[in-house]
This record gives C-alpha cells, sequence and structure tokens, in this order.
C-alpha cells in the first residue's frame, strides 16, 4: 500500500526555506507579562474555566500506530516530487495583500490549480434493526488522470470518515491531519439526530475532505481515493486489508512505553512549537467559548426584542396623538430585531465552525507533536541501548542509522507542514474575524437607517404641525 | 419676599444636592436617610441674572405630606407624582437599594421634575403651602397638618377596589378611567420587557470584552499577527465599555416613561374622586325621595311602602292625628333641607367637572408633547449608539484585516 506520504516530506527538502524566527515580539506588550498560566477570571457575565477537556476527541484519537516502512518510499517517490513542486501551495511568493487573504479563506492552495472539488450533501437516515445511522452523499470531480472517471458519487457514513482519518494518520504521523467533527456534542444535545447537528456535521466533514484534497501530500493518499470512489462493498473489503487489531495494539502498547520516556532531547525549534500549540490551545478554546457564549446572548437579546416591539403598537391603540409615533417605534425595533437575527446567523456561519475548527485542530497539533517525540524516543532508545549492551552492537547501528533518517524526515516534514498549518490558521482567523466585523457593521448601519428614517418622519411632521399654526405672512 | 411678589418675578427651581443623613426617627431610633437641597432663585428681567432667594434641605417624605395635601386640596387636578419611592423595574446591573448613589441621583432628578411640574400649573403653583415648601424649613410639617388636610381626605378613596355602584356614570370619565388603567398597564408592561432587554444588550457587549483579553494573550505568541490582534483586542475592550453610557442614558428615558406611568395613577385617581362625588349625589337624592314618599303617605294615610313606623301603627294601633302633623313637620323640614343640599351638591358637581374637565384637557397636551418627545430622544439614542458600534467595528475589522 504506497503511501505518497514522502512527497511532502521530500518537496519540504527540496526547497530553500528559512524557517527560523523572523524576530522577536516585542517586549512592549501592553498587557500580557510573559506568558500567563492563561485561563479565565471570571470578571464580567463571564467565561467560564479554559478546556473544556477533549470529550469529543477521545472518539477521534485513533489508536497511534506507527508504519515503520516509510524510508524506502521516501527514496523510491523522491523523482515524482518535480511534478508536485507547483502544485504545493508553500510557496514563499505568497501574495500578501488582505484582499487575496481573503479569497483564499475557503481553499488554502491557489484556486486555479485545484483539480480535485468535493462537495457532502443529502443527509440521509438509515435505520436497521440494531441501529439508526445517518449516510451522506459525497460528489466528486476531477481532471486527475490517475482516476478511472471524471465524475464520482458514493455515500458515507460518520465511520468511514474516522477509518480514513486513522489511515492518514498512520500513514503520516508527522502531518497535520485535518481534524473531524466530533462524534457527540456534549452539552445541550437532545438527541443525536436534530437538524442543526447535521448540517453543522455536513459542513465540517466537507471543509476536512477539501482540506485533505488541498493538501499537498495527503491529496494523493490511496485510501483517500478510495474513500472517494470506491462503492460500499468495494470499501469494505479494502477497510479489511492492513495491519490487523493485534499488531496495531501491539504497537500502541509500544508507543504509550517509548512516551513515557520524555521529551527530553527535543530541538529547539519542537520546543518553541510545542510551546506555541499549548498556548494556542488555550487561546482558541477560550475564543470558542466567548464567540458561543456571544452566539448565546444575541440569541436572547433577539427573544426579548421581539417582545420589545409589539408592546408599543399595543400602547398606541389606545392613542391618538401619539400613535403613528409609537407605531413608528415599534416598526423601527421589529426591523432591528431582524437584524439581529442576520447577525447571529453570520455568526453562526463565519466565526462559530472556523474557531471550532482550530480548537479541533490544537488537538490534533498535541497527537501530532507526541507522535513526532515518539519517533524521536525510539531513536533515543536504541542510541542508549548502544552505550550499555555493546554485543548487538552492528545490528543496533544500522537500525539506528534507519532510525536517523526516520526522525529526519518526520522532523521535515512537520516542520513544513506546520508553517503552511500556521498560515493557514492565520488568513483563516483573521478572514472569519473580519467577516464577523463586516456582519456588526452592517448590522449597526442598518439599525441606524431606521432609526434615521423615523427620526426624519418625526421632525417632519413636526415641522407640518407646527407650520400650520404659525400665522401666514405676507 | 413675600407671597405675592415671588410668583410675580420668573422663578427657577432647582433641587441642586443630596446629602445622607442621620437623625433620630418617630419612635427615638436611629435612621439613615437622604435630604435633597431645594434652591429658589428669582431671574430679574432687566438682566436676566438669577439671585438665590432660598434654600432648603427637605426629604422625601417632606415631598410625600406635600403631596398629599394637594391631592386632597385639588380633588380636580392631576396631580403630578413624586419619583418611585423604591427602584422597580430593575435590571441586573443597577441597585434595588435607595441609599445607591445612582437611585439617588436619579431620585433626585425626579423631584426636581416634580416641583417644576407643580410651579408650572396654573393652578397648584399659587398653593400656599407649596409656596411655604420652598421657603420656610422649619416648622412646615406642623403647618401642613394644622390644615387639617389628613380629616378631610375621604378615607373611602383609599380602600382601593371599592367600587361604587352608580346609576348614571358619566360616559367621559368612565372613558378616561379606562384610559389611565390601560396606560398603566402598558407603560409598565413596556419598561418590564425594557429592563429584560437592556440586561440581555449589557451581556452581548460585556463578552466582547473578553476577546480583548484572550487577544492580547495570544498576540504574544504570534509573530506576524501579533500587532492586529493586540489593537483589535483594544477595540473589543473600547465596544465592551462603552454600553456603560448608552444604558445610563437609556434610564432617563425609562424615568420619563415611568413619570407617566405614575400620572396615569393621578388621573385615575381624579375619576375616582369623580365617581364618589357622583355616587354620593344618587345617594342623596334617593334619599330625598324616599323622604319625600314618606311625606305623601303620612298626608294621604296611604301606606305604600314598608316603614318601621308603619309596622308599629298597625301593631299597636293608630297614631293620633298630632302625632302625625308633628312627623310631617320633621320630615318636611329634612326634605327642605336635602333639597338645599342636592342643589349644591349638584352645583358642586358640574364645577368638579368643568374643572376636572380643563386640567385633563391640560394634561392630555402635556402628556402627548413630553411622550413624543421621550420616544424621539430614544430614537436618538439608539442612533448613537449604532454610530459608535458602527466606528468600533470598523477599527477592529482593519485590524484583523492588517
Amino acid at each position: 500500500m504506497g503511501t505518497l506520504g514522502g512527497a511532502g516530506l521530500a518537496a519540504a527538502a527540496g526547497r530553500a526555506r528559512t524557517v527560523g524566527m523572523e524576530g522577536d515580539r516585542l517586549a512592549s506588550q501592553a498587557r500580557s507579562s510573559g506568558l500567563p498560566a492563561g485561563g479565565a477570571t471570571g470578571e464580567s457575565p463571564g467565561v467560564d474555566a479554559p478546556l473544556l477537556g477533549g470529550s469529543g476527541s477521545s472518539a477521534l484519537l485513533q489508536a497511534q500506530v506507527l508504519d515503520l516502512d516509510e524510508d524506502e518510499d521516501d527514496l523510491e517517490v523522491f523523482s515524482k516530487d518535480a511534478s508536485l513542486m507547483d502544485m504545493n501551495s508553500f510557496s514563499p511568493m505568497m501574495p500578501t495583500s488582505p484582499l487575496s487573504m481573503i479569497n483564499q479563506v475557503k481553499f488554502e492552495d491557489e484556486p486555479d490549480l485545484k483539480d480535485l472539488f468535493i462537495t457532502v450533501d443529502e443527509p440521509e437516515s438509515h435505520v436497521t434493526t440494531i441501529e439508526t445511522f445517518i449516510t451522506y452523499r459525497i460528489i466528486t470531480k476531477t481532471s486527475r488522470g490517475e482516476f478511472d472517471s471524471s465524475e464520482f458519487e458514493v455515500r458515507r457514513r460518520y465511520q468511514d470518515f474516522l477509518w480514513l482519518k486513522g489511515k492518514l494518520e498512520e500513514a503520516h504521523p508527522t502531518l497535520i491531519i485535518p481534524p473531524l467533527p466530533e462524534k457527540f456534542i456534549v452539552k445541550g444535545m437532545v438527541e443525536r439526530f436534530n437538524d442543526d447537528f447535521i448540517e453543522t456535521r455536513r459542513k465540517a466533514l466537507q471543509k476536512f475532505l477539501n482540506r485533505i484534497a488541498d493538501h499537498p501530500t495527503l491529496t494523493f493518499n490511496e485510501d483517500f481515493k478510495v474513500f472517494l470512489t470506491a462503492q460500499a462493498w468495494e470499501l469494505s473489503s479494502h477497510k479489511k486489508q492492513g495491519p490487523g487489531l493485534l499488531s496495531r495494539m501491539g504497537q500502541t502498547v509500544r508507543a504509550v512505553a517509548l512516551s513515557m520516556r520524555g521529551v527530553k532531547s527535543r530541538p529547539e525549534e519542537f520546543m518553541e512549537m510545542n510551546n506555541f500549540i499549548e498556548i494556542f490551545s488555550q487561546k482558541i478554546n477560550l475564543i470558542d467559548k466567548i464567540s458561543q457564549r456571544i452566539y448565546k446572548e444575541e440569541r436572547e437579546y433577539s427573544d426579548e426584542m421581539r417582545e420589545y416591539g409589539p408592546i408599543h403598537l399595543l400602547w398606541s391603540a389606545s392613542e391618538e396623538d401619539l400613535a403613528d409615533t409609537l407605531k413608528g417605534v415599534a416598526s423601527c425595533i421589529d426591523k432591528c430585531c431582524k437584524a439581529t437575527e442576520k447577525r447571529m446567523s453570520g455568526l453562526s456561519e463565519a466565526l462559530l465552525p472556523v474557531v471550532h475548527e482550530y480548537v479541533l485542530y490544537s488537538e490534533m497539533l498535541m497527537g501530532v507533536m507526541k507522535r513526532r517525540d515518539q519517533i524521536q524516543a525510539e531513536l533515543d532508545s536504541k542510541v542508549e541501548a548502544l552505550m550499555y549492551k555493546k554485543a548487538d552492537a552492528d545490528l543496533l547501528t544500522e537500525e539506528i542509522g534507519k532510525l536517523e533518517d526516520k526522525v529526519e524526515c518526520a522532523n521535515n516534514a512537520l516542520k513544513a507542514d506546520w508553517e503552511r498549518w500556521k498560515h493557514n490558521m492565520q488568513n483563516d482567523i483573521k478572514s472569519a474575524f473580519t467577516e464577523t466585523a463586516e456582519e456588526n457593521i452592517h448590522y449597526y448601519e442598518q439599525c441606524l437607517a431606521t432609526w434615521e428614517s423615523f427620526l426624519a418622519s418625526q421632525t417632519d411632521l413636526h415641522m407640518e404641525e407646527t407650520s400650520e399654526d404659525k400665522p401666514e405672512a405676507h | 419676599m413675600t407671597e405675592n411678589n415671588f410668583w410675580l418675578k420668573k422663578i427657577e427651581i432647582s433641587v441642586s444636592e443630596a446629602e445622607k443623613r442621620t437623625g433620630r426617627n418617630a419612635m427615638n431610633m436611629q435612621e439613615t436617610y437622604t435630604a435633597y437641597l431645594i434652591e429658589t432663585r428669582s431671574v430679574e428681567h432687566t438682566d436676566g441674572q438669577s439671585v438665590l432667594t432660598d434654600s432648603l434641605w427637605r426629604r422625601y417624605s417632606e415631598f410625600e405630606l406635600l403631596r398629599n395635601y394637594l391631592l386632597v386640596y385639588y380633588p380636580h387636578i392631576v396631580v403630578p407624582p413624586l419619583p418611585e419611592k423604591r427602584a422597580e423595574f430593575v435590571w441586573h446591573k443597577l441597585s434595588a437599594d435607595n441609599m445607591d448613589p445612582d437611585f439617588v441621583e436619579r431620585r433626585r432628578i425626579g423631584l426636581e421634575n416634580f416641583l417644576l411640574r407643580v410651579a408650572s400649573h396654573p393652578i397648584l403653583c399659587r398653593d400656599k403651602i407649596f409656596y411655604l415648601f420652598l421657603t420656610q424649613e422649619g416648622n412646615w410639617k406642623e403647618t401642613v397638618n394644622e390644615t387639617g388636610f389628613q380629616l378631610k381626605a375621604d378615607s373611602r378613596l383609599k380602600a382601593l377596589n371599592a367600587t361604587f355602584r352608580v346609576k348614571n356614570p358619566d360616559k367621559r370619565f368612565t372613558e378616561l378611567k379606562h384610559y389611565s388603567d390601560e396606560l398603566q398597564s402598558v407603560i409598565s408592561h413596556l419598561l418590564r420587557v425594557r429592563a429584560r432587554v437592556a440586561d440581555r444588550l449589557y451581556g452581548v457587549y460585556k463578552v466582547h470584552g473578553n476577546y480583548g483579553r484572550v487577544f492580547s494573550e495570544w498576540s504574544a505568541i504570534e509573530k506576524e499577527m501579533g500587532d492586529g490582534l493586540q489593537s483589535a483586542g483594544h477595540h473589543m475592550d473600547v465596544y465592551a465599555s462603552s454600553i456603560d453610557d448608552i444604558l445610563e442614558d437609556e434610564e432617563h428615558y425609562a424615568d420619563q416613561l415611568k413619570e407617566y406611568l405614575f400620572y396615569a395613577e393621578a388621573l385615575r385617581a381624579v375619576c375616582r374622586k369623580h365617581e364618589l362625588m357622583q355616587y354620593d349625589l344618587e345617594m342623596a337624592a334617593q334619599d330625598l325621595a324616599s323622604k319625600k314618599q314618606q311625606c305623601e303617605e303620612l298626608a294621604t294615610g296611604t301606606v305604600r311602602m314598608f316603614s318601621l313606623k308603619g309596622m308599629t301603627t298597625k301593631l299597636f294601633g293608630q297614631e293620633t292625628p298630632e302625632q302625625r302633623e308633628a312627623r310631617v313637620k320633621v320630615l318636611e323640614e329634612q326634605i327642605n333641607e336635602g333639597e338645599q343640599q342636592l342643589k349644591s351638591k349638584n352645583l358642586e358637581g358640574r364645577e368638579f367637572v368643568k374643572n376636572a374637565w380643563a386640567d385633563i384637557e391640560r394634561f392630555k397636551e402635556q402628556k402627548n408633547h413630553d411622550l413624543k418627545e421621550a420616544l424621539i430622544s430614544y430614537a436618538v439614542m439608539q442612533i448613537s449608539m449604532c454610530k459608535k458600534g458602527i466606528q468600533v467595528w470598523t477599527n477592529a475589522k482593519e485590524c484583523f484585516s492588517k
């Protein structure tokens, strides 16, 4: 099962890229003095304690499998790199104007070079005697040669997505695999299959597949291709191949044992990366909570407003002179109420899913760091063994040689993907917040127009009334 | 300054200060209360300068006393209301504590408003007790009580839900009472919901403040977008804190509505007084009619109505002609008296209706003018809030796009 995981690694190695410090953050940050221990201090209608704890994520973190036969693939695949170079979005020539960055929000790589388009839609419920589940229709359109056709339509369920993710992680332990939406939402879920939940999940699944498609390495993964094209029975039989459950379990145990050794020899840049991930994870979780809270408050505000307007209308029924003014106010409040609803839906479409995806990403990243550490730990343990067990010196030395290559490849793959991921993250976050700001501006502009026209109508009437009283001038 | 001169000159009244005081109450227990400084200035016509003529301290209970007095002596007037005794329609930020400085401040403004309303009322402003309230600090309470107004007050009016079965109600007053009930109900509903809306709005704005802190902390690890995040965070803080002023202004709007909520009660009071007058009138007419009938019966000897006298006569025998004549005479006197009373009551009633209706018309115009202005000022507040919002989010957007 050849994976093309090596492509990305080699591509990164083949480029002259300075991954390093681009100047230190100025110490004059107004508020943060050093990196705070984090956590919210509930001052206002506050945000609670930070991390929700990876409730959903446990279902996502698959067995930490180390597929150790990639080395050969790397060397084999090296020659295929050239053709992939230009496909790689990870170019230092990325345009930096705000407009172009905003345009790239949805698909991180150059849109014109995309040759794989995926949509996820039509959720359908299936009921069997054992269970009820939902499948989604996945349509793939492509011009790539290695695909037998230019269009595919298949149905997949969430389990299938989990399988795909697991395979990708297996094949590329130190690449940043896009996150899947959670298996369950912990808070406020009444039933698994309520419409909002399904719609949110559908969008997230579509995002997931498209992110894979846009990833320079993952897009050529064989399991990914099978996922997109195989019919149901083909997929089932394909799934059964590969390392068996027992061998995977064995690898997990080994992996855990290795991770116990700690990360004493983690290189500087990965220490930095780890540090970033920890803080980023804290902050993005907080932002997720804050954003959800804002949505909730806006919802409650909108509910109250819906009752507020009609009272003025009711009042106008018992008044004569004031009736028009009261009706005007009632109508303004109603319009503002509708504008609020629009603002809320903007928030739930532009901001909440993006922030939430990065919450899941941050969990992913921690997994990636762990896997990298494990690969290194393996090397370290062999090196240590060599120091004490002179007996199998030759064998160990050979193994160490292989592991050293493996570590170098893993590190390079991660470094490259890390830069790519960070860049996309910055774009995505910035454009999500920019869009939110726009929604808010639009909301206030609408309300402003409503009240201003009401005011104008009132002052016009007033001027009419007073001019009626004035004696005619001659 | 004599009373006459007082009203000839143009005067300005202000409740300029509020002060916490401790003293001993009627039961000799220590209490804390707030005293308000009332300053009266007369404006000279010639140069427009105002001269301070009187200044004294009063507490809320004295204002209440003044108003109760006015209610009794001017039953046909829609007497301006006082600001609320206890904070109602509170939303979470406001304190329900009477000693809270914000509440005291809003009450100060309300009391000033009350005095201005009384002073600008064509009839009430001429009242001597009101004049003394503004000019005579000591002994004023005794002076008011000496008028004996509490005795004049009809205790029946205090029974809020007592209904007087009036046979020929004045349609206009019935409609007016109905209107005042509706006004009271709709304004209090509005104020309740407004308080909830304010609460929610406060929540929306304040939660955004959390972004400020988190962005700032995040910016520390970001090389490229750190500056943008930091400044955006600052704008989120500005946004979050802008709600305080906005809602404070809205509170003044709510106070304007509250005044008319209480005015509705004053309106209702006038209707009730009229109802009571009408009831008394009808009772007196009824009484007179029954006496006349009795008289007639005695004169003609026929007994059409049951009476105790008639019963005893039947049981114990007829009365002598002399006795009967004596009774007739008494009744005739009573009938005369009754007719006089009825005449004066009728006159009183008509005067009341005329004067009350004049004041009600005046009140209606004032109400329409004031409430319209209040609603327009509400629109102005909303406009200002929207403009602030646009500015902050435009700034924030710029930061994010950097």
